[in-house]
Order: structure tokens, then sequence, then C-alpha cells
């Protein structure tokens, strides 16, 4: 993809980031890639630790300075590279152009201000708006998010407030100001189940009128089934496999999206033994030299010992093993077909 | 919230009637102040008629009930040294312990509170060591200490300012400085701590991602949650304060209550050590009330109920 | 300056607090170097404390001008040698220290642990009492208390103990509530031991921890009380040498001797600051949870 391909909106290249910790510097991003589009969306996913919160603050460039640093890449946001941008030119990037939504609403909104204070403060700062203005405005931001009665909760403070309507409140902050990119780390997670479904169903609504792109970070692959046309899959640090999401669920390449799928128990079909994936995730201190997933892998070779290139197999799916051409049968989870197509 | 504070009133005058008791019956004990005030000639027969006088020839018991009629009625005795009502001293003094009292909060909190952020802001480098360092140093020192060399220093070797009484603004300095020391490196030490927990919320996050400038994140959204527990620990430097007071006042002679505590004590006028601990306590008392006021009304979970 | 610059230049370096070396050795050393003063005070000291020529007073240390070392830091208006007396000095404030701490702290500890692992009514009221004293402003009820009994050794340590022993049973209250939940305290129930037994070799082996962390820090706090109380003329009376007193006594002449004030307020500042040092280091060693600030 060339750097100004209008359709591309975020073009991440081989990002690394590292952090110092007790255990000495490791690299919880080492190396990953992937695109996102005008107006789609792409899930992010994998178990804790594969790096996918550290890459979506590292496209904020919020690592903490003191014990982290962005080593090497390029993050090209709307055809500039936001690595080489100042401090104040992202300042002006944050919460404007590029939002983000965290997974906990009840740690993630301020305690001690109320939540019309806080939407406004996200519309004065990048809007310059005051006074009845900024007031308006505000309303209209909770009613976007479907919260009903707005006014009555300008001066409510978020421990009087819902799970779910906290974490609108947040959706509200994070669309505010019209972001091109809505980067959302797992922002269900927290929510009780019937909630959930309401919140993506309102992400996705204000997506198809706003024509925003959305990074969307989950471990639930039933919500990428939902929400995400394409799917990136990472696992220490790296992307094993991406492609588009009908693609992952009927044809995934890797054994780890393929274990990670086999996880799923089938609603259609008999009863079975639930399965995981055995061992750990790996320690990020000390990663074997070849494939990182290579050990717990049941496929795994000794060509496994060499890091895997990336093969292209179809269009726009890409996969990072050696093995990739044998895993060609279908999955359970496409037999099944549970959670409904993607729009 | 007004449940809240009914409750900590009622717990505030528990405390000041245990405080007049303790007073009350400890100053009795100090000894017989008819001693000290009649010459040595005194017969016997004058030195019980002046008891008489003074009450002292009742039962205790007595005495205390007698006093806290007195005292509900506004009236707490004549003081046996300055043979004026107690209340016409004590508010003679207070005006000046409130001055010197005023001014050392207010130097302390300007100085302590930007020390403590930056410090937590800017953890594990030099300044946050020195900034640490200052504040064990100077919970090390002694108070009247510390006012001695700072008389020594500033004072005596380079006569900067004067040395001790109340006056114009050059007498404040040194005191309000020295008394401000009692609270100081404990605010320091608190607000950095209660800092560096609130700079690793969430919601931190969350400001910094809404593109907010530094300081702004800093000042406005880590400050106010961390001025919340700061504010719940600094009810034990009341006890700090009221200390520092009686130190300081003594140590640069300042006509206040504190140092007027110390003198009654020293020449065992009964009622003046009374009304004066009972003022401080209630100083005390009512000071801790205030904080927890506050408290509840800056904490939008007690203000707001639920 | 953008990200990649940054990193260009070096990869993150701190990583958290600093640890210094000095601590703890450092005030562990000056702290014990200060007990053996006290200590051996009668062994070592030049003088005896209380013996004095009003021909040698106010001489200044001996690098001065008219000091001599016969007196390396100088004598007091009464001519008695500085050095001797912050000798005995040490003694007395670390015997006040020391038993004062003690005794509050086995006072305070069995009432924590009591109120904490029976709880109930005994709990509420031994609280309520608890709170009651915390309440007090400490050194208004230590002048008055003192002068009432009248200032001595003895007495100063009484008070302080007096207004001590609370701090304590909150603390401990709190870790045995805690404790009293564990497994291994319903296993010792089961195993039919009484309360007692479970107390003593049970929970409390497991509040040392907090314990040796107040001590130490308490440590430091007793010996400004006390010498605030010996300065104020309601602590160590006259006859006993004590820092504060020393201090009290420099104070009129502090315009042409200023090394009676010095020499005794830089041996407390030295006494309670590897106090303090010692105590924070062993609070972030032992006890992470324990983490909050005086």
């Amino acid at each position: 993809m060339s750097l100004v391909d209008s359709a591309v909106l975020l073009d991440v290249r081989q990002l690394e980031a590292s952090f110092l910790t007790a255990g000495g510097l490791v690299k919880p991003v080492d190396g990953v890639s992937f695109t996102v589009r005008r107006g789609e969306t792409l899930g992010l996913v994998g178990e804790s630790g594969s790096g996918k919160t550290i890459t979506c603050l590292s496209i904020l460039r919020l690592l903490p300075k003191a014990s982290a640093a962005i080593m090497g890449g390029r993050i090209v946001f709307e055809g500039q590279d936001l690595l080489r941008k100042s401090e104040a030119e992202m300042r002006a990037v944050r919460g404007a152009r590029i939002s983000m939504i965290l997974q906990d609403s009840l740690t993630s909104l301020n305690p001690a201000f109320a939540v019309g204070a806080q939407v406004a403060e996200a519309i004065a700062l990048h809007q310059g708006l005051r006074g009845s203005t900024l007031r308006t405005h505000v309303i209209d931001a909770l009613r976007r998010v479907r919260i009903p009665d707005p006014e009555t909760h300008l001066d409510d403070y978020p421990h009087a407030l819902s799970g779910g309507m906290r974490q609108r409140v947040a959706g509200a902050i994070a669309l505010a100001c019209n972001p091109s990119l809505l980067i959302a780390d797992e922002p269900t997670t927290a929510l009780d189940v019937t909630v959930q479904a309401q919140y993506l169903q309102l992400l996705k609504d204000v997506q198809r009128e706003s024509g925003m792109s959305m990074l969307f970070v989950t471990h639930d692959f039933g919500v990428v089934a939902r929400m995400c046309d394409r799917v990136a899959v990472m696992y220490a640090g790296r992307i094993v496999e991406s492609a588009p999401t009908r693609k992952i669920f009927d044809h995934p390449r890797h054994p780890y999206t393929r274990a990670l799928l086999d996880c799923l128990p089938a609603i259609d079909g008999p009863a079975q033994e639930l399965t995981g994936i055995e061992g750990q995730p790996p320690d990020l201190a000390r990663l074997p030299a070849g494939c990182r997933f290579a050990p717990r892998c049941p496929l795994a070779v000794d060509a496994c010992r060499v890091y895997p290139a990336e093969a292209l197999l179809a269009a726009e799916h890409r996969v990072s093993c050696w093995r990739a051409s044998e895993l060609s049968r279908p999955t359970s989870v496409a037999a099944a077909d549970p959670m409904g197509a993607p729009e | 919230m007004s449940r809240f504070i009914v409750g900590r009133a009622l717990q505030s005058l528990l405390s000041l009637f245990v405080v007049s008791l303790v007073v009350f019956y400890a100053a009795r004990l100090t000894g017989d102040p008819t001693v000290l005030m009649l010459s040595e000639m005194a017969t016997k027969e004058d030195a019980a008629r002046l008891r008489a006088h003074l009450g002292l020839d009742k039962p205790i018991t007595t005495q205390y009930a007698l006093f806290l009629k007195r005292a509900a009625q506004g009236d707490l005795g004549e003081s046996t040294r300055y043979r004026r009502p107690v209340t016409d001293v004590l508010a003679a003094r207070f005006p000046a312990s409130l001055e010197l009292g005023s001014v050392a909060i207010v130097i302390s909190i300007l100085i302590a509170l930007p020390i403590g952020v930056y410090s937590a802001v800017h953890r594990g480098t030099a300044l946050d060591f020195a900034g640490r360092l200052f504040a064990v140093l100077g919970q090390s020192l002694p108070l009247f200490w510390l006012g001695l060399i700072l008389i020594l220093i500033f004072a005596v070797w380079f006569g900067w300012v004067p040395a001790a009484g109340r006056g114009g603004p050059a007498n404040f300095i040194l005191p309000a400085v020295t008394m401000g020391w009692a609270t100081t490196p404990a605010i320091m030490r608190l607000t950095r701590s209660a800092m560096l927990e609130v700079l690793e919320s969430e919601y931190i996050k969350l400001a910094r991602i809404k593109g907010l400038p530094e300081w702004r994140v800093v000042w406005k959204h880590a400050l106010k949650n961390a001025l919340l527990p700061v504010i719940t620990f600094s009810v034990l430097l009341f006890a700090e304060m009221i200390a520092g007071a009686i130190v300081t006042e003594t140590v640069f002679a300042w006509p206040g209550v504190g140092q007027l505590l110390i003198s009654s004590v020293n020449t065992r006028d009964f009622p003046m050590v009374q009304a004066t601990v009972l003022l401080l306590a209630s100083l005390f008392v009512l000071g801790n009330l205030a904080v927890d006021v506050l408290y509840a009304w800056l904490n939008p979970k007690i203000r707001y109920g639920r | 300056m953008s990200d990649l610059a940054i990193a260009a230049k070096a990869p993150p370096a701190t990583l958290h607090r600093r640890r210094l070396g000095l601590v703890p050795w450092l005030p562990a050393f000056l702290l014990l170097s200060l007990c053996a003063v006290g200590v051996f005070a009668p062994l070592i000291a030049p003088y005896p404390p209380l013996q004095g020529s009003l021909g040698d007073k106010l001489l200044p240390p001996a690098w001065l001008a008219g000091g001599s070392w016969a007196h390396p830091l100088g004598t007091d208006l009464l001519g008695r040698d500085i050095v001797s007396r912050i000798f005995f000095g040490a003694r007395t404030s670390l015997g006040v220290a020391a038993i004062a701490v003690l005794v509050s702290g086995t006072i305070g500890t069995t009432i924590g642990l009591i109120s904490g692992y029976f709880g109930g009514a005994l709990d509420a009221f031994l609280m309520r009492l608890t709170d009651v004293a915390l309440s007090l402003p400490l050194i208004l009820v230590a002048i008055v208390l003192v002068a009432a009994l009248g200032t001595s050794f003895a007495n100063v340590v009484l008070v302080i103990v007096l207004l001590l022993w609370p701090r304590y049973a909150r603390q401990i209250r709190g870790e045995t509530l805690a404790l009293r939940e564990r497994d291994f305290v319903a296993l010792a129930r089961i195993a039919n031991c009484s309360h007692f037994r479970i107390m003593w070799r049970h929970i409390l082996p497991n509040v040392v921890p907090t314990l040796l962390v107040l001590v130490t820090l308490q440590a430091g706090y007793v010996v400004l009380l006390e010498s605030t109380l010996s300065f104020l003329g309601a602590g160590i009376p006259p006859s006993t040498p004590a820092w504060g007193l020393m201090i009290s006594e420099g104070r009129t002449v502090i315009e042409t001797a200023w090394w009676v004030v010095v020499w005794p307020g830089l041996a407390i500042v030295a006494l309670v600051l590897s106090g303090n040092l010692l105590g924070d280091w062993l609070r972030d060693r032992l006890d992470p949870t324990l983490r909050r600030s005086r």
C-alpha cells in the first residue's frame, strides 16, 4: 500500500515498542503491521499480554515515558507519520482525530467531576466552545450515545450511573469531536451481556452515520463476528494472522487462530468437551528464537525454530506459519456460524 | 450528609468533655496555688481563707460540677495571676495566635503542595529524591531547635529580621516558617504519595487520551482526586499544629495562647490553664470536624448520598 | 520531539525509585552508635555530666579562639562539658524512648489483639476508648499531666505511654481482624486450640512485621516529644541531663554561645533521622501494603 492511498486511514508498519521491567528490556510489540481503511472496523484479537493494548497506546503515543519507548516503525495516519509529530501536534490529534474508549468505565471516568463536565472538557478543548453553545453540544453528544434525558444527567457523578450508562458517557467523550478513528479497547468486557449487545449496536450505528473507522480490541470472537470487517490476531507481540472476518472464521490458517476458535463451543451440534490451549503465554523476557507459538503448537516442526515469514495466501489473508497451507479444512465454528455475518 | 455531620459533632463534644475532665483533675494535682500567691509571712488562716475564696476547699467533684455550670454561662473563672476574668486574657491573646497560625498554614501549604506534586510527577529523578530527603529531614528536626537555629542564622548572624516578639511583617517570617514546619514535611509526603497513586489511574490515562496538556492532567484531574486522602490524613496534623503553636510562641516570645499555657502552668494559675487547654482542645476538635465536613463535601460519594 | 528521536538517544533508563546504597546501613550504624554511646556513657564520657566550674563557663568549641581540647565541643552556662552531657543525654532520650515504646507497644498490641480477635461488644468498647484517647491533642495533655504529676523521668515515660498505646492498638487490631479470617486460624480452632494460644502462637507472629515498623517509627517520635517537653519545662527535670533541657538553657546565651544550642540539637536530629530512615526502609521491605505517609 502506498503512502498516499486515500482509502487507508491508518497504516502501521513494523511497530516496535520496548518496556523496561524488573526482568529487563522486553518488547511487547515487536514488528506489528496492519492497516485500517476508512469506514471499516479492524478487530485486534489475542490473549491478555499479547500486546494489543500497548499497540493502541503506541498509536496515540501514550506509553509511560519513564519506562517505555517506541523503538521503531511507522504509524501513518491520514497520510502523516505520527511518530514524527511533536507532542503539541499529537495533542491536537488525540481526542479529536483519534479517540479511545477504555475497558472499565468506572475507573476511566474521573470520579471527582460530573459527567457533563467531562464531556464538555473534550469539546471545549478541541472546538473552543463556551457557555450555552457548549452545553448544547454536550447534550447532543450524550443524546447521540442514546442516553435518555441527557439534560438531567449532566451533573451526575460517575458512581451514580450504571455500568452501561457510564460506558455510553465514555463513548460520548470519545465521539464528541467526530474522530476519524475510534480505538475501542475491550469496551464491552466489563458490561452485562444484555447491555453489551446494545452498546455494540450503538457503535455500529454511529460508525455508519459518520463513516469513522474503528480499531476494535477484543478477546471475544462473538464480538468480532458482530463488529469487525477484518481481523488481526496477535500473539506475543506479533500479528500471526490477518484476514477478512469471514475468512478467519471459515478458514483460519494459523494454528493459534485455530486453537482460539476451537475453544469456542458450538451452539449447534452435539455437546463436546471444552478445550483450551495447552501451556502459557510466553515470558516476554525469554522468547524463543523462532515462532513464538511453537512451544504450544500441536503442529510445530523443526522449521519453526526460524520465525516464519509472512505469506500472503489469498486476497488480504496473511499468515505467519510455515504450515499455513496445510490447514485448509474448515473449523467447527464456520459450520455452526452462530453469530451472523458481519455487515 | 447531615447525619454524618451530626454524628461527628457529638463525637467532638465527647472529646471536649473528656479533655476538660482530665485537665481539671490534672490541674488540681499540680499543687496549691495559694502557696505562690501569698507571701511567706502568711498565716495558715490566711491561706485557708484564700482557699475557701477560690473554692478550693470543696470536694473535687463539686468543684468540677461548679466549673461546668459556670462554663455553660460563659464564666470560666478568674485568673489567679492576672486578677482578671480568664476570658478577657484569652480574648486579648487569641488574635496573636490566630495571626501566626494562619500565616503558618498558608506558607506550609504553598511550599508543601507544589513540592509534593512535583516530586510525584517527576518520580525517580534527583529532584524527587531531594524533595523526599527534605521531608524526612524535616520530620526529624525538633521544632524548637529549628526556631532557635533560624534565629541564630537570620537574626543574630545576618541581622535581617528581629529575633523575637510580635510586630510588623518582618516579625512574622521566622515564627511562621517555624510553625509551618510542623506540617510542611507531612503534607509534602502525603501529597506525593496520593498523587503517585492517582497518576496510575485509568481516568488519568483517559485525560491524556482526550488530548489534554500535561499540566492540566496533573493540576486539575489528578490533584483534585489526590487532595481527598491528603485532607483525610491532615486531621493528624492538627495536633502537630497546636504543638507547633505552643513551641513557636515560646521560642519567639510571641504573645499568644500557646505561650500563655506554658506560663500559666509554671505559675500554677489553675483557671488559666483550664481555659487555655479547653480553648486549644476546642480548636483541635473543631478543626477535625471542619476537615471531616470538608472531606464529605469534596467527596461526591458522600455528598450526594448513595 | 517524536518518539523515535527520543528512542534513538537511549532506551528508557530509570525505573521507579532509585535505591540508595546508604540505606539501611548508614542509619542503622548511626542508631547503633548512639545507642552504644548512651549505654556506655558513664564509661566513655570525659567528665561527669553535672560537674562543672563557673570559671570554665561558656568555653567555645576546641577549634575556635578560647577553646581547648579538654572540652572539644565547649561548655555550657555552668561550665559543664557539653560532650559528656550529650553522651548522658543520649542515655536519657534512648531510655525514655525504649521504655515508652516497649510498654505502650505491649499494652497497645495486647488490646489490639484482644479487640480484633474477640470482636463484638468488647471490641466496640475498646475502640471507643481508643478513639477518645486518639482524639486528644497529645502535647497538650502531656504538658498538663507532667506539670500535674511533677517533672521526672518516670512521669515523662508514664505520660507518653498513656498517650501512645492507642496508636498500636488501632493498627494491630486492624491486622488481627484480617488475620482472624485466614485459614490457619480456622484450622487452629478446629484443632481445639484455646483462644489465648491462637492469639499468641498464630496471630502474634504475623503482626510482628507491622509492629517492628511501628516501633522504629515511634521511637523517633518519642525522642522528639520528650525533648520538646523538656524544652518547655514539662519534661525531664534539670537534675538529669537531657538534650531538650540543654537547648532550653542555651537559649538565653544563643547570641554569644551558639554551641550550647547547636550540638544537642544535632544529636537529636541524628537520632531521630536514623530512626525514621530505618523505619521507612523497614516499612517498604516488610509490608508494602503499609505504605502510607505519616
